[in-house]
């Protein structure tokens, strides 16, 4: 039994699949997870910069108040965001709530749609008020 | 030649090492995250658009450097065991061990650098 060749297809099989709002989820927290990962990069930069001394700084400085710098930063914090709720509804599964069909395509519709709400939000703030 | 092991016995040992371990850990510092990655985004924007001396002002305080100092501890951990699972997803030869060891590498490296960079800034030299 334990010896037969099982021709079943092994993950990453996406295509054979319905392009689904919960499929599309989890990529997006895989994606969103890999970012954040490189993107730490970024941050040994700004930390190490601040705490080097003024002209290190300004250079970093100079990068993040770019427009690529600036774009950067609005997608860093929508994927930590993102990757937020999206965990957040990994504990509501875990603890066994919101896995009928219906209500995981409604939650992964609404973590997207928060997700981007509140990059929004605080961006408008710092705008507004920063 | 007949097998005599039975078929739990030739599955044991293939899987992942210490897998509960590491569904623990990566929950254990998500639950942590929401909270610490929370103050870090807040504090990212009111710095973003801060001078030098502003950025060393607040990272003197020391509910900042602690802060701080706990979203790196906890983010490395979490980003570390994520990225393993995404190795040993898509990764099958070679080049899954060597992955492996440099996805750890890179973690505490990004680690090591930005505690010794809050360590440096909270005690103000």
């Amino acid at each position: 039994m334990s010896d037969v060749k099982s021709a079943r297809p092994l993950s990453p099989h996406l295509t054979i699949y319905r392009f689904r709002p919960t499929m599309a989820m989890s990529i997006v927290h895989r994606i969103t997870g890999g970012a954040l990962y490189v993107g730490t990069i970024l941050l040994v930069w700004w930390l190490v910069a601040a705490a080097s001394g003024p002209d290190a700084f300004a250079t970093a400085s100079a990068f993040f108040g770019s427009i690529i710098g600036q774009l950067i930063l609005f997608g860093y914090t929508w994927a930590l965001i993102h990757h937020m709720f999206g965990g957040i509804r990994h504990f509501a599964w875990d603890m066994g709530h919101a896995i009928s069909k219906e209500t995981s395509t409604k939650l992964a519709l609404a973590t997207i749609v928060a997700s981007l709400a509140v990059t929004v939000l605080l961006w408008l703030g710092i705008l507004i008020f920063g | 030649m007949s097998d005599f092991r039975t078929p739990l016995r030739r599955v044991r040992g293939l899987g992942p090492a210490g897998g509960t371990e590491h569904f623990w850990q990566q929950r254990l510092t998500a639950i942590a995250n929401v909270f610490l990655i929370t103050f870090f985004v807040i504090l990212l924007l009111t710095l973003m658009n801060d001078s030098y001396e502003g950025v060393r002002e607040a990272f003197a305080n020391p509910f900042v450097g602690i802060a701080m100092g706990l979203v790196v501890i906890s983010a490395t951990i979490h980003m570390k065991l994520g990225m393993q699972v995404i190795i040993e997803d898509y990764v099958h030869g070679g080049a899954k061990l060597p992955l492996l060891i440099l996805n750890t590498f890179f973690a505490i490296a990004v680690a090591a650098a930005c505690l010794f960079a809050i360590v440096k800034m909270s005690f103000g030299v």
